[in-house]
């Protein structure tokens, strides 16, 4: 599927770390670059410490968590309690108040936009309303960073982008813009743009919000496809259970700026804790965890 | 604490305003510096040269042709009271020239091109478009800002050119219709117009330009969530550049006059 670039280093680096050791422990601290250090750090992404306020409004405290390369973690958690401003914090969109954040062991805190770039090229992202540019047709959408980063002839670049619509089942609609596609379409034209530079990690921001169940699951299915013929890492927020038990090797539970929950699905479904219970049932009177 | 709470309202409102001036400043330098780093590209920039140049003609035009004629009423009586009707073409072109014309334009667009440049920037604020450019690697100055700024620069002296040129045309007809002669009116419109003037006029829209492209832009790019917030960007986007036109005009009138005093010396328009 790749063409070259960094894909055959990551498909051995992944191969080397497989999809083993789930654990619940976040990130350890660490003042030092671990890239320097030789060895490829345990986390491909991790945030230490980390808190973050609008105003006066925290919505982090102290968040220390970590992403392995080639897993796909779902953040979980009720409408407003950060998960959107956590992908954003990984893509440097924002900055965190306190703490740090580290991908592939630099820390990428106070970058620069302009340091940022190498980083953020390495990151594809869906955003929840596919944050297509409206002034652009599908096929400019998707050859967006292709056209800025890259010196591809324009035959090279058509052809890149026929094939990412074409994994998201949207070749044939390159010369649309984007008012003219339903909301489902437009999603699959964001994870198109989004996997166009063929990135290492790609953040998914509620894929599936607002969309009916059918069109949902078949995000969940191309993201799926994606995620296995691309072999990215992947990190989704959702509020969508069946979405994160369909998609995710490991769900987090964000819960007032902390994580409460952490781990592989059926960990998660047998959790002890009421209020993970309670969110990943739906059930707002449940009062104590169902025993296993 | 009750005592020292207005006190601290005023502090906090001063700090914020001082803070947004402090925003705008670096707003601007980026914008400068990628102009000048990496020149904009035609694929981006022929869109907003058609929005902010063909689609602003109409109103440019209506403008232009009721301001002079508007004056070419107002001048014509008093002239005629005077028995120098066709004196009243000298002053409805100076006005527009060196100071309607340019004003208006700049009024107009700041209408017209400035609120659609915030409110369309808002847009793409409070849809992540911005964000979604950021993540892809790309600066949105670079790409939504520059193209505007370089359009607005360009063409809004082609713009006052054109609000002059029909406010000429308008007070001409209007004096015509009263019976002004027409080699008298002209006659005495070339004696006092100097290219000084028209100079000035189009110098002027230049700056209109660029304070309406960079204000409008920056406020789009500060919009809050929502219809509310991208309604907001638009109407201050309209009110700060209007009250931007005023003052740079009264500073560049102020710098030009000096200029002009020191290089030829005053000189009375009637004598």
């Amino acid at each position: 599927m790749r063409s070259g670039g960094a894909w055959p280093s990551l498909c051995s680096r992944r191969a080397e770390n497989g999809k083993t050791a789930m654990t619940s422990e976040a990130g350890k601290p660490n003042s030092k670059d671990e890239a320097a250090a030789g060895a490829p750090p345990e986390f491909l992404i991790r945030l230490e410490h980390v808190s973050k306020r609008f105003g006066r409004h925290t919505v982090f405290k102290d968040l220390s968590l970590g992403f392995r390369r080639g897993e796909t973690t779902v953040v979980l958690g009720a409408s407003g309690v950060g998960k959107s401003v956590l992908l954003k914090l990984i893509l440097g969109l924002l900055e965190p108040t306190r703490g740090r954040i580290f991908v592939d062991g630099s820390e990428i805190t106070h970058l620069s936009e302009r340091q940022l770039v190498p980083v953020r090229k390495r990151f594809g992202m869906v955003f929840q309303g596919a944050a297509l540019f409206d002034f652009m047709t599908v096929y400019e959408n998707v050859a967006f960073g292709l056209k800025e980063h890259t010196d591809l002839p324009e035959g090279d670049v058509r052809r890149i982008v026929k094939q990412k619509l074409a994994l998201v089942d949207m070749d044939g609609t390159q010369n649309l813009l984007p008012e003219q596609l339903s909301g489902g379409m437009r999603k699959r034209v964001g994870l198109a743009r989004a996997i166009a530079m063929e990135p290492e990690v790609i953040l998914y921001d509620e894929p599936t919000t607002g969309l009916d169940p059918v069109t949902a699951d078949t995000i969940n299915d191309l993201i799926l496809r994606c995620q296995r013929e691309l072999r990215t890492t992947g990190i989704m927020v959702t509020h969508d259970m069946a979405s994160a038990f369909k998609v995710g090797d490991r769900l987090v539970l964000l819960y007032e700026g902390e994580a409460i929950a952490d781990g592989r699905p059926d960990e998660i479904r047998r959790h002890p804790d009421v209020r993970v219970q309670r969110f990943i049932t739906g059930n707002a009177s449940l009062t104590a965890a169902p025993k296993t | 604490m009750k005592l020292t709470a207005p006190i601290a309202a005023v502090g906090r409102a001063a700090i914020d305003q001082v803070g947004d001036l402090g925003n705008f400043a670096v707003f601007t330098a980026q914008t400068f510096a990628w102009i000048f780093t990496d020149l904009t590209r035609w694929r981006l920039l022929r869109p907003v040269l058609y929005e902010v140049g063909v689609l602003s003609m109409p109103v440019i035009i209506f403008t232009g042709a009721f301001v002079g004629m508007v004056l070419a009423v107002q001048s014509y009586f008093q002239f005629d009271a005077l028995g120098r009707a066709s004196w009243s073409g000298a002053v409805i072109n100076l006005s527009v020239v060196k100071e309607l014309g340019p004003v208006l334009a700049g009024v107009m667009i700041a209408g017209r091109v400035g609120g659609a440049l915030a409110a369309s920037l808002g847009t793409m604020k409070v849809t992540e478009q911005i964000d979604a450019m950021r993540s892809l690697g790309a600066d949105p100055i670079r790409h939504l800002v520059v193209p505007r700024f370089v359009a607005c620069f360009v063409l809004i002296p082609f713009l006052t050119i054109y609000c002059d040129f029909v406010g000429i045309l308008g007070g001409y007809f209007v004096t015509w219709g009263y019976g002004v002669d027409t080699y008298e009116y002209w006659q005495h419109s070339a004696s006092v117009i100097e290219n000084w003037d028209v100079f000035t006029g189009v110098l002027k829209s230049c700056f209109f330009g660029a304070a309406i492209a960079l204000i409008s832009c920056y406020k789009g790019f500060q919009s809050r969530m929502g219809a509310e917030g991208v309604g907001r960007a638009a109407t201050e986007a309209f009110v700060v550049s209007f009250m931007a036109i005023l003052l740079l005009d009264f500073f560049i009138v102020l710098l030009l006059q000096g200029i002009y005093d020191a290089l030829w010396g005053r000189v009375a328009i009637f004598v």
